[in-house]
């Protein structure tokens, strides 16, 4: 039985094609994939994050735990102040890859993958157990009990003031959330209720994520598709939070990352804070990045007509299989085929060619910097 | 949006149509199924000269969210392809009924074309 959100009935009302995603059952699209894709990069969208987990830790040696368990330094948070970071296991493989925020002197919220929630919370409490100041610590997956929507693209700033026009009132103290910068966390009331409201994001636009309880979400999603008909507004699905962060080359949890990828292959070496003191994978990420890794990952585009990258298809480079295509697809806003993958280290240089093979003919490609797509200035 | 089943045209339960004029068939996929499969942004045709069997994978649609298998609604030799779609495939969306047509079938001799649905029956099936 796949699971629901909250929202799921209200998907079904708009018209949107479900999917399984990661054990839930998920809008892969109401209107089509491109048109959700191009609104969000021109106007806004407003997507059903709900699957997605939440994990609060807390108390006096939250900070120390967290530091010694996720790659990226916690000490870095002020209070109101989010980061993106890794949970790796020993061999520097990543568990998960997700956003933790400071949401109080000694509290913290971590933003996890839908499909890694129970993976992640057993090898937080298995980290904790061994961990000397445990007692100081508490774990609390809060997932079940809360909901959650992403809020996406460059008109987002206004209706999220409007959404929320009391100042805020934890995280970061702004008078409105549109104040908040990128990455910053503040706790704003709608309908006398509590919301985290976030201005971060999986698409390569300006925007906000915002974490309520599981009752509040309904009401959130309603009020903002009335609210953002000015501003353009659509519910956007699956398939274009795909496009998006793929043409942003953000990586996702089971194509660009799993247990036998590290941080440093997939180009994450910003996250991973060696200065930082002793965790969990530190030995083999130090010595990656003094060494070199085996496989970086790359991105690319496609140089002419072809199909579209998917994951799995091969990639050769010389007559040679060299790598797998993680993610792939046509890219709305360049009208090519781009996907990313991983390749020696002497093929991860832009301007390398490459073919990907597509139902056993071969197309080129050319490895391109990251991010595919840039918003223009 | 009610999905267009024009009335001159056969039908295959797999979403795509024919024309039928003596030995030769214009094919192409329904509105039915573009709108299904929606942005459609590459379509690979079947040789010309290639035999066909009805039932058969011969060709690819290829939307932003996946490939889809297109299959060969009689038996037949592929006599020509639209070249128009390798530069221009989002014609299977907005003109799937002219435009957006995939290939030309000469039909095999003796073959049974029964099997084929006629509008109001591929109609009941789409429930349009």
């Amino acid at each position: 039985m796949l699971k629901r959100t909250p929202l799921f009935s209200a998907h079904q009302r708009a018209g949107g094609k479900l999917i399984e995603f990661g054990g839930w059952e998920m809008p892969v699209q109401y209107s089509t994939i491109t048109d959700e894709h191009l609104c969000v990069r021109r106007a806004a969208g407003i997507f059903d994050i709900s699957h997605m987990g939440e994990v609060l830790v807390s108390g006096p040696s939250a900070e120390a735990f967290l530091n010694a368990t996720l790659t990226n330094d916690a000490r870095k948070l002020s209070v109101g102040l989010g980061q993106y970071t890794l949970l790796c296991n020993e061999r520097g493989g990543v568990i998960d890859d997700l956003y933790c925020y400071r949401t109080g002197p000694a509290d913290f919220l971590l933003i996890i993958n839908a499909s890694r929630i129970t993976d992640d919370v057993a090898w937080l409490e298995q980290r904790l157990a061994s961990f000397t100041e445990r007692v100081a610590v508490k774990i609390e997956n809060i997932s079940a009990l809360t909901g959650a929507v992403a809020i996406q693209g460059p008109r987002t700033p206004g209706l999220l003031d409007q959404l929320f026009p009391e100042p805020a009132t934890a995280g970061t103290m702004v008078s409105k959330p549109s104040e908040l910068k990128k990455n910053q966390i503040g706790r704003f009331k709608f309908e006398g209720l509590l919301c985290w409201v976030a201005r971060t994001g999986y698409s390569g636009e300006d925007g906000f994520e915002v974490i309520t309880p599981d009752t509040l979400i309904e009401p959130l999603w309603t009020q903002a598709l009335k609210l953002g008909h000015p501003c353009c507004l659509q519910p956007c699905g699956l398939g274009a939070r795909d496009t998006l962060r793929t043409e942003v080359c953000y990586p996702l949890y089971g194509h660009e990352l799993d247990e036998n990828t590290t941080p440093i292959e997939a180009g994450l070496g910003f996250f991973v804070a060696l200065d930082k003191g002793d965790f969990t994978g530190r030995d083999v990420l130090a010595a990656q990045k003094a060494n070199g890794t085996s496989k970086k990952l790359v991105a690319f585009k496609m140089t002419g007509a072809s199909p579209p990258p998917r994951p799995h298809y091969a990639i050769f480079a010389e007559g040679q299989k060299v790598g797998d295509v993680t993610s792939g697809t046509q890219s709305p806003s360049l009208n090519c085929g781009i996907g990313m993958g991983y390749v020696p280290p002497a093929l991860a240089m832009p301007g390398t060619p490459l073919e990907i093979e597509v139902r056993g003919r071969r197309f080129p490609a050319l490895v391109v910097k990251k991010p595919i797509y840039s918003r223009p200035a | 949006m009610s999905t267009q089943i024009p009335a001159d045209l056969r039908y295959a339960k797999s979403h795509e149509w024919l024309r039928i004029a003596g030995d030769l068939a214009t094919v192409g996929i329904t509105d039915h199924a573009q709108h299904e499969l929606t942005d459609i942004v590459f379509v690979e045709l079947p040789a010309v000269g290639r035999a066909l069997k009805a039932g058969e994978a011969c060709a690819v649609v290829e939307s932003v969210k996946t490939a889809s298998d297109i299959y060969a609604p009689a038996s037949g030799e592929v006599v020509e392809v639209n070249k128009a779609l390798e530069a221009s495939p989002a014609l299977v969306n907005s003109e799937p009924y002219g435009a957006g047509w995939f290939f030309k079938l000469k039909l095999a001799n003796e073959q049974d074309t029964t099997a084929l649905l006629t509008p109001d029956a591929y109609k009941a099936q789409v429930g349009g």
